[in-house]
């Protein structure tokens, strides 16, 4: 079980992460955020499987994962 | 939801500044791989950048650690003042290809020749971005561009320049590399391409280079997404990726 956070203030809906996601957990909202564009936003959470991916590719850090359980370490070195 | 192990956040040496960069620029993700290597090896507190002119001109805002800004092109010239006289610091310089590859060509040139001990991050993205998509040294043939609005024609202008290759035959040892950051997977492995640099600086082995193959996709005309698939279709064949150049291999015969 594991969380994505993203911060929607800091998104500027590029899309990337949705694109990566291998579970489909994320979408693009349907509310603009302050900045004046669509940001991503978690769709069904339960989906998610910590792979990291949409943080890994998105240019603005606005994502946070946090993890419950086991996981593979393949971020490491 | 809450709790958990955190298993991915902003790097310490990243400040929070939101970036200025355009919706899906892989800028930022550049800033983050030096970032994130800063913070492994537990050098931020030593080290000083150097930025461009260019769209990262306001590097200084976005990473923790001591920062200058160099004029066109010449961040090398800088750097190589700084660790000269400063040799324990880590110093980096972060450039775009109109900075580094344009302008800057002999600054590097001379640098990477001299085998300057420090590490150049190098954003080879195609096209001059700051200043409205202009065609770059580093421009593929048949890319349209606002100063090549019928692509750009090789018989005219020539080929693009490849930089990584160009430092990588210099008798002088050195780590050139290229990765690329169109993917997760490929940015992970670029990842690793930064840290070898910046573990050969900390070393003290030699003059480190990581070219980034980014997207642009504002002056592209594409969406991030489509940009993505860009580098994959046309860039990375024209800019192979991987090590082009190790310390040991100092006879400057370039590494497979």
């Amino acid at each position: 079980m594991s969380a994505v956070t993203i911060d929607s203030t800091r998104c500027k809906g590029c899309e990337l992460c949705c694109r990566v996601c291998p579970q489909g957990v994320l979408r693009v909202a349907k509310q603009i955020n302050t900045k004046g564009y669509f940001p991503a936003e978690v769709g069904d959470g339960t989906l998610c499987m910590g792979c990291c991916m949409c943080a890994v590719v998105c240019p603005d850090v606005a994502i946070e994962v946090r993890v419950h359980g086991v996981h593979y370490d393949f971020l490491g070195q | 939801m809450t709790g958990g192990e955190v298993v991915f956040s902003r790097p310490e040496s990243l400040r929070r500044t939101p970036t200025h960069y355009c919706p899906g620029c892989t800028h930022g993700t550049a800033h983050r791989l030096v970032a994130e290597v800063l913070d492994e090896l537990g050098i931020r507190e030593r080290t000083v950048g150097v930025a461009p002119v260019g769209c990262a001109v306001f590097a200084y805002n976005y990473f923790n650690c001591d920062f200058l800004e160099a004029a066109h092109g010449r961040a090398p010239a800088f750097a190589t003042g700084v660790k000269r006289v400063r040799p324990e610091l880590i110093v980096f310089t972060y450039q775009g290809d109109g900075d580094l590859a344009s302008i800057g060509l002999a600054e590097i040139l001379h640098a990477a020749n001299r085998g300057e001990k420090f590490t150049v991050v190098f954003v080879n993205n195609a096209i001059y971005g700051m200043t409205g998509g202009q065609m770059a040294p580093t421009t593929l043939p048949g890319q349209v561009t606002t100063t090549c609005p019928g692509g750009r024609d090789v018989e005219q202008v020539g080929y693009p320049l490849r930089v990584a290759e160009l430092l990588a035959t210099l008798r002088t040892p050195g780590y050139i590399a290229r990765g690329s950051l169109h993917g997760p997977e490929s940015i992970i492995a670029s990842k690793r391409l930064v840290r070898r640099a910046f573990e050969h600086q900390v070393a003290g082995t030699c003059f480190g280079l990581v070219e980034l193959l980014s997207t642009c996709p504002t002056n592209w005309g594409l969406t991030p997404m489509a940009a993505c698939q860009w580098v994959v279709d046309r860039m990375i064949p024209y800019y192979p990726l991987g090590e082009l150049k190790r310390p040991e291999s100092a006879t400057g015969q370039v590494a497979s």
